[in-house]
């Protein structure tokens, strides 16, 4: 670099004062440094964006504005109630009339028309109906219902519905507002938190207010367990041969190349051999949680192998040596000491798999998951299993494809409780990891 | 009898068969395990596994025989020309298999007696009408052919039940005593036992191949019965896809491929340089404290669901966009289901997936080289820029290629994020769709699987697998080929 000919530029080059090109490298090095930390700092904005909106979003699905109304229905408007053509349409009218009386009552300022209340409480007939038959009992004295707000109603007070968008129409006018405003203030509208939505069947589309999650979670559950008590022992399996006993040849080659290979295959073509093989083959029930239990098994079973084999690979070989030197078969020294060793591990693995396997839904969307709507628990154990139900996952999406910023809502509040559970089985992991991994 | 009571009856034996075996060698050898070759447990499992294994078998496969060789049977007996025009004789073996389900309920819940189902007397009418009062699903009027198909095939099916019931029972049995008269002091019970779970071992191993040779199977299948009905010409040379459930779809699959092609571009060019300055600076530059947090939190990216990214997609980022770019903004944009949205969406699904590979790649690189390198009065970038990335780049280019398979086989962000409408267009900001979002539409359906509407979703599919397969044994090819070996 220096040319001892050049006086004038040794001058230039010395170590004390920043020359020119020095100072360019030096910017390009800080330059440099700088882009690293902005890409750190947008993968972690992205991740603080999704969970704000995700939050912010799904948080209202977790109350709901509710009216408590005290009701007293006598034996006679029973009988009379039961013997109409409209039956809800009765009580319903009843309720009207009652729950106008004790507003005229306590003096509420907004004048009113009946028809308002019934577009603030929506359809109460039902609710009321199927109470008093299941408790005759109670006919004649005075009974506190809890009764949901019409959807509209409540997406005004979470703000998913602004004032100023509201045009008077057979659904809502503002004179709903007003009411509802005043309501809210005398405290006959409160927001509660609602337990339908965790615990509750999935609704028709005109009614968000009473859609929940609670049967598709049986649904997901019962898959796991499918996926469970089906991948972990044949992963397990899979991998002590791979691992322990195969020998070097071209099949056992074939198994390696399939297994890292399946652990590539999209999710959807995972579907598709749901649907050729246990649906159009072997007529399994559609949409059934076995079905979607044996296609996820399938999928999770490459991310169990994997991860098996890995911590098998940890024991150290010193365990079989010593095993074998004190007679055990290779299966013994496998089965009584490698495999106990290694069980934390695999465990830790086959976790992470089911978590991955609780939040796929493309594959679900194929077997029919989707168009199924989960009105109903299932009723018993066999029924878990091969009646059609729906998944969280395949739940959320079918809230999200319902176009209806009532049903977004349920999606989002659907998307907090799948994260809640795919985070305690991560949690759940990390801790078994912690507290058993032994280091060699 | 239910199949579950019988695999709980053989389950029993199998049990009861461990212990008379262990407790038959223990007997033989007069109450001294020393005497026997193997352990005593070794003994029971014997008799347990020739219980268990050969009648699973067998049941497994009658499972499987059964109905393909009743349907095939009843197929054969229906008379001629009861399957109408523009139907096959899927469909028709379809209405006799529902019909008689609709008989079994029926006899099950007690409005049919068992005789009066399987008599030549039901009147098709009635039939009809009392299945539909029970809310079983049945389609049309059932007609006199049909109605003794289902009669026949509920004979058939019951005769071979209690055929599977007898025989299943009787090898398990018969293993049983097989397995209990073996049973002496000098039988190798350690070795048989061992051997038959190395085979158990096997066969769990083998069914990754078995998995792919379904996936394979069962998308060839479909997609030969697809190019025997619509044209390979015109599904490779059709630019236009546009189905439609009345007949004349026009099913090309070009829209689809360039829609997918150009969601995965936007989501690279999101992701490959974030991923990839990420895991430069998390493997270069940044302290311990700040890699062991920063890297796990990026990894949870590649944790969330993809619904969860496709709802993200659809409520958060298309609106956004929609503001800026939509026509309150500069109006290039029609709608918040765009290729921008679902490629930006899926970009950041693609982050960790980059970073980490790539972070583990850099790290492979020896410290030597960065030494010798920053000897030579090199900069630290000028270290990464010339010496570490060359050395990992073929790692890289492997990771990146990854990257490209996962977004052209994602499916949940697309379809709620990308829009459905098939398009040839270079405008970002218009609703493509893709093949995966398109396997969904097609399939999700009421159609039947015998309509090319219904059954271009497996050729669709064949080609998705087809493409990401490609990419990986390419990508492993590439790793593998220009790894650099330092040691």
């Amino acid at each position: 670099m220096t040319d001892a000919t050049h006086e004038g530029a040794k001058r230039h080059r010395s170590l004390l004062t920043v020359d020119a090109q020095t100072k360019k490298r030096n910017a390009a090095e800080a330059r440099f440094k700088v882009y690293g930390m902005v890409a750190i700092l947008a993968g972690l904005t992205f991740l603080v964006v999704l969970a704000v909106s995700i939050i912010r979003s799904g948080l209202p699905a977790f109350s709901a504005n509710m009216v408590q109304v005290e009701l007293t229905l006598s034996q006679e408007q029973y009988a009379e109630a039961e013997g109409q053509l409209f039956k809800t349409r009765a009580y319903a009218d009843i309720f009207n009339a009652a729950f106008t009386a004790e507003l005229r009552e306590r003096g509420l300022t907004t004048e009113f028309d009946p028809e308002s209340i019934e577009r603030i409480i929506g359809q109460p007939g039902a609710t009321i109906r199927s109470f008093y038959r299941a408790n005759e009992d109670q006919l004649g004295q005075p009974v506190t219902f809890n009764l949901p707000t019409a959807s509209r109603i409540d997406g005004y007070f979470k703000g998913r519905l602004l004032r100023e968008n509201v045009t008077d129409s057979r659904f809502l006018t503002l004179a709903d507002l007003d009411l509802a405003d005043e309501l809210k203030e005398a405290g006959i509208i409160q927001s509660q938190f609602n337990w339908t939505f965790i615990t509750g069947k999935d609704s028709s589309v005109d009614n968000p207010g009473g859609a929940g999650l609670g049967a598709s979670v049986i649904g997901s559950f019962a898959m796991m367990l499918v996926v469970l008590f089906l991948s972990l022992p044949i992963g397990v399996a899979a991998s002590i041969y791979l691992e322990e006993f195969a020998p070097k040849n071209r099949i056992t080659d074939l198994i390696e190349v399939n297994i890292s290979n399946l652990a590539a295959v999209p999710s959807i073509v995972f579907g598709i051999l749901g649907l050729a093989v246990f649906i159009q083959f072997a007529h399994l029930p559609q949409s059934a949680p076995l079905v979607g239990g044996l296609v996820l098994t399938l999928m999770t079973l490459p991310t169990i192998i994997i991860s098996t084999r890995a911590s098998l690979k940890s024991v150290p070989p010193s365990i079989r040596d010593a095993a074998l030197g004190v007679g055990a078969s290779k299966m013994q020294a496998v089965f009584h000491h490698v495999l106990p060793l290694a069980m934390p591990g695999i465990l830790t693995g086959t976790i992470i798999g089911l978590a991955q396997a609780l939040g796929e839904t493309a594959p679900l969307l194929l077997i029919g998951m989707v168009g199924f709507v989960a009105r109903e628990y299932p009723d018993g154990l066999v029924s878990a299993f091969m009646d059609p139900n729906s998944a969280m996952p395949a739940q959320i999406y079918t809230w999200a494809a319902r176009s209806d910023d009532a049903f977004y809502e349920k999606a989002w509040g659907g998307i907090i409780i799948l994260l809640v559970f795919l985070l305690a089985m991560n949690l759940l992991a990390i801790l078994l990891r912690r507290r058993f991994e032994r280091r060699w | 009898m239910p199949v579950i009571w019988l695999v709980l009856i053989v389950l029993a034996l199998g049990a009861g068969g461990y212990v008379l075996g262990r407790s038959r060698a223990l007997g033989s050898a007069g109450g001294d395990s020393r005497k026997l070759h193997s352990l005593p447990n070794y003994y029971g499992s014997n008799v347990a596994i020739k219980t268990l294994v050969p009648s699973f078998l067998v049941l497994a496969i009658w499972l499987i025989a059964q109905p393909i060789f009743v349907s095939s049977q009843i197929s054969g007996q229906l008379p001629d020309g009861i399957v109408p025009e523009g139907s096959s004789v899927g469909l028709v073996m379809a209405e006799v298999r529902r019909t008689a389900d609709g008989i079994g309920a029926l006899v099950a819940n007690g409005t049919m007696s068992a005789d009066m189902a399987a008599s030549a007397q039901v009147d098709p009418v009635d039939l009809t009408a009392r299945l539909q009062e029970a809310g079983q699903v049945v389609t049309s009027a059932i007609t006199q052919p049909i109605l003794q198909a289902a009669q026949s095939y509920r004979a058939m099916n019951a005769t071979g039940g209690m055929a599977m019931t007898a025989l299943v029972l009787l090898i398990a049995l018969g293993g049983l005593v097989y397995g209990l008269r073996e049973t002496a002091p000098q039988f190798r019970a350690r070795n048989v036992v061992e051997g038959s779970v190395r085979v158990l071992l096997i066969a769990a191993a083998s069914l990754a191949i078995l998995t792919t040779i379904g996936i394979v199977l069962s998308l060839l299948f479909n997609t030969v019965e697809f190019f025997r009905i619509y044209p390979a010409s015109d599904f490779f040379g059709s630019l236009t896809w546009s189905p439609s459930f009345q007949g004349n779809s026009q099913l090309g699959i070009w829209p689809l491929l360039w829609g997918t092609l150009y969601i995965s571009i936007i989501a690279l060019t999101v992701a490959v340089p974030i991923g990839l300055f990420a895991a430069i600076y998390l493997s270069e530059y940044a302290s311990k404290a700040v890699r062991s947090t920063a890297k796990p939190l990026l990894e949870i990216l590649a944790g969330i669901p993809t619904i969860v990214y496709g709802l993200f997609a659809l409520l958060t980022v298309g609106p956004m966009l929609m503001r800026v770019f939509g026509d309150e903004g500069i109006g290039w944009m029609q709608s918040g289901t765009a290729v921008m949205t679902a490629g930006l969406v899926m970009g950041i699904m693609l982050i960790p997936f980059v970073s980490s590979l790539s972070d583990d790649i850099i790290n492979a690189v020896p410290q030597a080289m960065r030494d010798g390198s920053l000897g030579l009065g090199a900069t630290k970038s000028e270290t990464i820029r010339q010496v570490v990335l060359p050395a990992a780049l073929p790692g890289i280019v492997g990771a990146i290629l990854l990257a490209a398979s996962r977004a052209i086989g994602e499916t949940m962000i697309v379809v709620l994020g990308a829009g459905a409408a098939a398009r040839l267009s270079m405008n970002p900001f218009d609703a493509m769709t893709t093949v995966t979002a398109k396997i969904v539409s097609q399939l999700t359906g009421d159609s039947d699987f015998a309509s090319p509407e219904a059954l271009v979703a497996f050729a669709l599919g064949m080609t998705l697998f087809v493409i990401t397969l490609g990419l990986n044994v390419f990508a492993l090819y590439i790793v593998r080929k220009y790894r650099e070996q330092y040691e």
